[in-house]
């Protein structure tokens, strides 16, 4: 018996389409009264994990005069979204960004602010700031620094006769005395660290993703070597993986799944209201004679839609907010969350940030801080943590894979410095 | 007069067009224009920009068939079919047979099985991630491990063994099973009794022979469709994929199938919608050619006779 279309689609006939049209958001935030006159601004902020935070932004924008502004608080991958609605006409008026990426600069789709911070440009925090900056112009402001560092609990390492690990060799064998049946001794990540590292590891062998004159910074015997330790952490099967929260989350760390965790700043409160002193934080750990313990830095900034309607009230806006209500700055990084203000002279006056692990923390955020160059692409990223997965979970060859991270990156760094590749 | 012509007799051309329109203008605005324009797109250089300047030519289509990443997309691809694919047309049909020789409680069962359908891929994805196959000491699987004395296993990150395709495997096998296994039921049903009563009077065995001579070549139409659309669903494969590996920082390399893959490079943070979308043309020029060949293989559309 042969098959007719008309069979076939007879027996499948019980196929409805499923596709249920996700209704999009449409609590844009509008409205509510407060707001003077003014153009209407639509400011898009990232969902905040903290209580309190979107109140508090509303409560800025309600405060403004010169424009009716709504907020837009915006869950779920925040930085696809604002990629994808800045492509279009009806993107946000102003916003937050992890970036602004160079793509978007280069395709001039955000304004340029440096007049907007000319007078307090020293007061930023230098790393962050260079971040947000191309071809010598500002195109975010910076909101406040967030940092990533290593969490240690005290007592499982005296238990274990541990120091805190200083040098990357020491923490490969911190982690594996550390690990018993019960606890891990190191947690990276869900996927071992590929990830979430980045150029941590490679800075604190003293190399970088980019020199200072734009060319690859770990073409390098050195970045092998670094990274090689990264497998080493793995094979001794010394890493948590899987755990239900990942390395943001200081889950793991507190219920005592694993003895030290790589997390962010944004964890300490919540370390601290669940081990009182039995902790302490860490620089990523230095390897080799050229290396030097450093902790990742990063900011989100506001910036201006350059294709939006109203551009010229944006920019008036976020420098009332950014640059003069300096009240509003400090609320912001220190009321709600945990992050230190990315004005220094505000970082200074906090009280929160004086005492014990957090005064350590914002140490190492000004002296070992370091940040990814805004020349260094996705594509190139996704190059490397690809490879970096690669060497620490399937064990190939740190060289090789390297290698082939190169000339990605040599080709992408020609392609978005104009030279030709 | 000439309006009256344009309408068509009884108005038919008018109401042609009321009925006909609305979704003809949604399916070029949704489908048509979007694809006609990710061809445009693909001989661009695209960088977050859907109207590029820079003409690049057949140069993206170049890079995407050396890229490595690209190819072992098409191998996660092929490795899954051929599990997928097998699992699921065995487990549903066995389902079948057996809620179809219920005497009692038939509906009931049928119910059962059928209910994972009604729950979304990415909660399912959630539950398989979090509860059954996380990594630590407490999950579902490593609870059952340690019974046994064995180590935690560390299900998602674990590329050697491969465990992360137990995972992705099983989550699929548990949601679509049950609506294949429905469609084998309306084809069980379909089969005539007196078909078995001659096979009895002739002396076939209960069992695998009536299955062997009877019921499988009567399920063949059943059977092709299903195969058609676990091929056409693996195709799609992305829901369970993302929703099990990634994380906020990025997806890891392996276990990709290709539009995960395309994806992250025109969709994630890259925006490099010139590579993208040529990618999706090779993509879709595959999947045009495999349902070619698959419907040539069947004899799909032959004259029946």
């Amino acid at each position: 018996m042969t098959i007719s279309r008309r069979t076939l689609l007879g027996t499948t006939s019980g196929l409805a389409l499923t596709g249920a049209l996700a209704a999009c958001g449409s609590n844009t935030g509008r409205g509510g009264g407060g707001g003077g006159g003014g153009p209407e601004l639509e400011h898009w902020y990232h969902q905040y994990g903290e209580q309190g935070v979107e109140q508090a932004v509303k409560k800025y924008a309600d405060a403004y005069d010169k424009a009716d502004v709504s907020i837009q608080w915006r869950p779920g991958d925040y930085m696809q979204q604002l990629s994808a609605a800045l492509l279009t006409k009806d993107g946000p008026d102003v916003f937050e960004t992890e970036g602004p990426e160079l793509d978007q600069i280069r395709g001039k789709r955000v304004a340029d602010l440096t007049d907007l911070i000319k007078d307090v440009k020293d007061d930023y925090n230098p790393a962050v700031l260079a971040t947000k900056t191309y071809e010598g112009k500002v195109y975010g402001i910076p909101q406040v620094v967030d940092m990533q560092l290593l969490y240690y609990r005290k007592s499982l390492l005296d238990d274990a006769g541990v120091e805190p690990p200083r040098t990357l060799d020491a923490l490969v064998d911190a982690a594996k005395k550390l690990t018993t049946k019960k606890t891990k001794g190191l947690f990276l990540g869900n996927d071992g660290g590929a990830a979430v590292l980045g150029a941590t590891p490679l800075q604190a062998a003293g190399l970088s993703f980019v020199s200072d004159d734009g060319t690859v910074g770990f073409d390098d015997p050195a970045a092998a070597k670094a990274l090689g330790k990264l497998r080493a952490l793995y094979a001794d099967k010394s890493l948590l993986l899987g755990a239900p929260s990942d390395w943001s989350d200081p889950a793991a760390f507190t219920q005592g799944l694993t003895a030290m965790q790589w997390s962010g700043l944004w964890a300490l409160p919540a370390v601290k209201k669940a081990l009182g002193d039995d902790f302490g934080v860490l620089p990523f750990p230095k390897d080799g004679a050229a290396g030097k313990p450093t902790v990742p830095v990063g900011a989100f900034a506001a910036a201006v839609n350059a294709k939006g309607k109203h551009v010229a009230a944006g920019k008036a806006y976020l420098k009332w907010l950014w640059v003069e209500k300096e009240d509003y700055q400090e609320d912001f990084a220190l009321s709600y969350g945990f992050h230190i203000p990315a004005r220094i002279s505000l970082a200074k006056k906090a009280k929160k940030l004086q005492e014990g692990a957090a005064a350590e923390a914002v140490k190492l955020a000004t002296e070992n801080g370091f940040s990814n160059p805004l020349i260094w692409t996705t594509a190139a990223n996704n190059a490397y943590n690809d490879a970096l997965s690669r060497i620490i979970k399937d064990g190939k060859d740190p060289d090789a894979e390297l290698r082939k991270v190169v000339r990605k990156a040599q080709s992408e760094l020609a392609r978005v410095q104009g030279k030709p590749s | 007069m000439l309006l009256r012509k344009l309408l068509g007799p009884q108005n038919r051309n008018l109401w042609f067009w009321v009925f006909v329109g609305p979704f003809a203008i949604g399916l070029a605005l949704f489908t048509y224009v979007p694809l006609a324009w990710s061809l445009y797109l693909s001989f661009f250089d695209a960088h977050n920009t859907v109207t590029p300047e820079d003409f690049v030519g057949l140069a993206n289509y170049r890079t995407m068939l050396t890229d490595s990443a690209f190819q072992d997309s098409l191998l996660t691809f092929v490795v899954f079919t051929a599990v997928i694919v097998p699992a699921t047309f065995a487990l549903s049909l066995a389902l079948a047979l057996m809620v179809n020789r219920l005497r009692w409680m038939q509906a009931f069962f049928r119910s059962v099985f059928f209910l994972p359908v009604a729950c979304s891929y990415v909660v399912a994805a959630l539950v398989w991630k979090l509860s059954i196959f996380n990594g630590v000491r407490f999950g579902l699987a490593n609870t059952v491990l340690g019974w046994f004395g064995s180590d935690q296993i560390a299900w998602l990150s674990t590329t050697d063994p491969p465990w992360y395709w137990l995972v992705i495997v099983t989550v699929r096998l548990w949601l679509q099973a049950g609506f294949y296994m429905i469609l084998f039921l309306a084809g069980l049903q379909r089969i005539p009794k007196t078909l078995y009563e001659a096979a009895a009077v002739d002396g076939a065995r209960e069992g695998w022979q009536v299955f062997r001579h009877i019921t499988f070549p009567q399920l063949r139409a059943t059977s092709v469709a299903v195969v058609l659309l676990l091929v056409i669903n693996s195709f799609q494969a992305f829901d369970e994929f993302y929703n099990l590996l990634s994380s906020a920082k990025g997806y890891p390399p392996y276990a990709r199938p290709p539009l995960v893959h395309l994806y992250i490079l025109a969709l994630g943070k890259e925006q490099n919608l010139g590579l993208g979308s040529a990618g999706a043309v090779i993509l879709a020029l595959i999947i045009g050619v495999a349902t070619v060949a698959q419907a040539r293989f069947f004899g799909l559309g032959r004259r029946e006779d």
